[in-house]
């Protein structure tokens, strides 16, 4: 009986997934292989999560064994596994906030849907951002803050991308646990989200996706 | 003729309780949670009256009589000093790792390693004095040296290990944490000023806190987030063992509460306050909810209500799935508390069973005007708080908001919410 990666990863079996890993790796099969197979298993599991079926421990549990996939396997590929031609997104938690669950869950379900990820990380002051955007030429901001400190945070970071001449080279989308269209708006934002997915969706629009 | 202090204290505190019992009392109550909002009121900063109790209770002295809410929810006030001393790696606070002006923050981390349950199970005191305090506070790590905590058993016979403690660095870490405890102590006694001044003045405090759900205290305190959330998939056998035993002492507290804490000191009201949040909606499936997460806390929660408390929940998060778990518990024992949910829903699925409370967002009271704060209240007003049973406040702490709409919030909330 064939053991399908992609399903027993969707399926977060992890004992099973790595088994597997290592037998097609002793097999000598192609180590971008199972990559692609495993990207095929997060895509799955990133559909599960905005249908309803997944949560965020099933999220976190799929990025372990992903890791692990990784670990396994990225010695054996020969260079860069980069998928050519995503748009990129800049994704970071804004000063003074050092949250980052919701930050990484976004930053998951835009890598699955063929976003490329630039993740600042969490208390990541305004410059931070606006060097990010020049270096990488993102097209999209995401600014999480999870305590109600950030939204000044956040009104903070878009007037310094705005003060840096970049506001019309990026839409800005902000997010996090008390965020609401208010927020939005007086952040100067041009979106915000109550989940992830929502973020998924704002950056298909904005990208024509 | 004016009412005097101690008349409306008794007003105050039956509006809340007859909120809480299902009664219908004269008019909508307003409890507020300041936050650290007292501080920026009073024109001081955070960093100021973390540091300093004497102006920790001014602060809030000023906010509540001037803003005059029925009731004022203060939890143990944090002390800057305390964390410095022990040297707290779990939190970060107004001048270190965070602005001057800003609260606390906690730090996310797996204090216990997944291969450490059964030491947590078999012995939680030694595993917490042991293991848990010298990984997280800095000054405690000698603790670490103590011998096994039963080892004390023979000290009467002269016979414990206890010549470790004669060395420097135990010695420093027990002066550390009996100055710990001394500071501790003037932030306790602030508190319990505080609330006798506050009563002096007609206001009812609501200031016990202390319990969880057993989920929460396994994921907050020791497993970090994202550590529970692995073992309910890799050892779920191990993580419901170990809040069996987070259950058992929680139990044990309660049974203590009963009898050593006077109700002079924290307000002389039942209320207890416990904030669920990692088991809200997105953090679990429902199907992980029930088999994780509801079954202990519903038993330190009918634990509460036997023990002639009143829990107050404040249901962090979103908890629209969940609404209907509410309903296992007692009618008219519990005020709940609510964060991200439609109100008209909870009071659709609780309305006459149990009390309920929110519908304020910090978006308003931050950044709306005082028209937009009055027209939420009054929606909450008319809807939620039909027939009773409702008490509007906001749906998390309040440490930022304009004062002129928590003003309109507690004032339009007075003349509007009264039941004819």
């Amino acid at each position: 009986m064939a053991f399908n990666l992609v399903e027993l990863l969707a399926e977060l079996r992890e004992e099973e997934v790595l088994k597997v890993c290592r037998e097609r790796l002793e097999a000598g099969e192609e180590p971008l292989k199972i990559l692609e197979d495993s990207r095929k298993g997060m895509e799955i599991v990133g559909k599960r999560f905005a249908d309803g079926e997944y949560f965020i421990p099933e999220l976190i549990f799929s990025g372990e064994i992903l890791k692990q996939i990784s670990e396994m396997v990225k010695p054996m590929t020969k260079g860069e596994d980069k998928i050519e031609g995503r748009a990129k997104i800049i994704l970071g938690t804004v000063a003074g906030d050092i949250h980052d669950i919701g930050l990484n869950i976004v930053d998951f379900m835009l890598d699955v849907n063929g976003f490329d990820v630039c993740n600042t990380g969490i208390d990541t002051p305004s410059q931070k951002f606006v060097d990010a955007i020049k270096e990488t030429g993102a097209t999209i901001v995401g600014l999480s803050g999870f305590l109600t400190l950030a939204f000044d945070a956040m009104k903070e970071t878009v007037e310094a991308i705005e003060a840096a001449g970049l506001r019309d080279k990026v839409k800005i989308m902000v997010g996090g646990g008390q965020v609401d269209e208010e927020i939005q708006k007086y952040t100067g934002a041009d979106g915000y989200g109550l989940d992830a997915m929502a973020a998924v969706r704002m950056a298909k629009e904005w990208t024509g996706g | 003729m004016d009412k005097s202090p101690d008349e409306l204290y008794q007003e105050r505190l039956q509006r809340v309780e007859d909120a809480v019992q299902l009664k219908v009392p004269d008019r909508v109550p307003t409890v507020m949670t300041f936050g650290y909002l007292g501080a920026k009121y009073a024109g001081m900063t955070v960093e100021e009256v973390f540091y300093d109790p004497d102006k920790w209770v001014m602060a809030n002295q000023k906010i509540i009589t001037d803003f005059a809410p029925d009731m004022f929810q203060n939890n143990p006030a944090l002390s800057g000093t305390v964390f410095e001393t022990i040297d707290t790696r779990v939190m970060r606070w107004p001048g270190h790792g965070v602005s001057a002006n800003h609260s606390i923050q906690f730090v996310e981390g797996e204090y216990m390693k997944a291969d450490e349950y059964d030491s947590f199970i078999a012995d939680p005191a030694d595993y917490v004095v042991r293991t848990h305090l010298p990984r997280t506070c800095g000054a405690l790590a000698p603790l670490q040296k103590l011998p096994r905590l039963t080892d004390f058993l023979g000290l009467g016979e002269g016979r414990a290990p206890i010549s470790v403690l004669a060395g420097a660095e135990l010695v420093a870490a027990c002066g550390a944490l009996s100055q710990a405890a001394r500071e501790t102590k003037k932030w306790q006694d602030a508190r319990s000023v505080l609330v006798e001044e506050m009563k002096a003045k007609g206001f009812p405090a609501l200031s016990r806190a202390g319990l969880a759900a057993p989920f929460d205290y396994i994921s907050d305190f020791l497993r970090g987030m994202k550590g529970t959330m692995l073992d309910m998939y890799r050892q779920p056998a191990k993580l419901l063992e170990a809040m069996e035993v987070v259950l058992a002492f929680s139990l044990q507290k309660i049974e203590s509460m009963k009898k050593i804490e006077p109700m002079e000191k924290t307000g002389e009201n039942k209320l207890l306050f416990i904030a669920p949040h990692r088991g809200a909606d997105g953090f679990m499936s429902l199907k992980q909810f029930e088999q994780f997460y509801w079954p202990g806390l519903k038993a330190v929660i009918l634990a509460l209500v036997e023990a002639g408390f009143t829990p107050y929940m404040f249901w962090e998060g979103e908890y629209t799935s969940r609404l209907e778990y509410l309903l296992e518990l007692p009618e008219g024992k519990i005020l709940n508390r609510f964060d991200r949910v439609d109100m008209v829903r909870v009071k659709e699925v609780l309305g006459g069973h149990q009390c309920i409370a929110g519908g304020i967002m910090p978006s308003l009271l931050q950044t709306g005007t005082v028209q937009d704060v009055k027209d939420q209240c009054k929606k909450l007003i008319d809807v939620v708080g039909r027939d009773g049973g409702f008490i509007m406040m906001t749906s998390c702490e309040t440490d930022e908001a304009k004062p002129e709409n928590v003003k309109a919030m507690i004032d339009f909330t007075r003349e509007y919410g009264v039941y004819k």
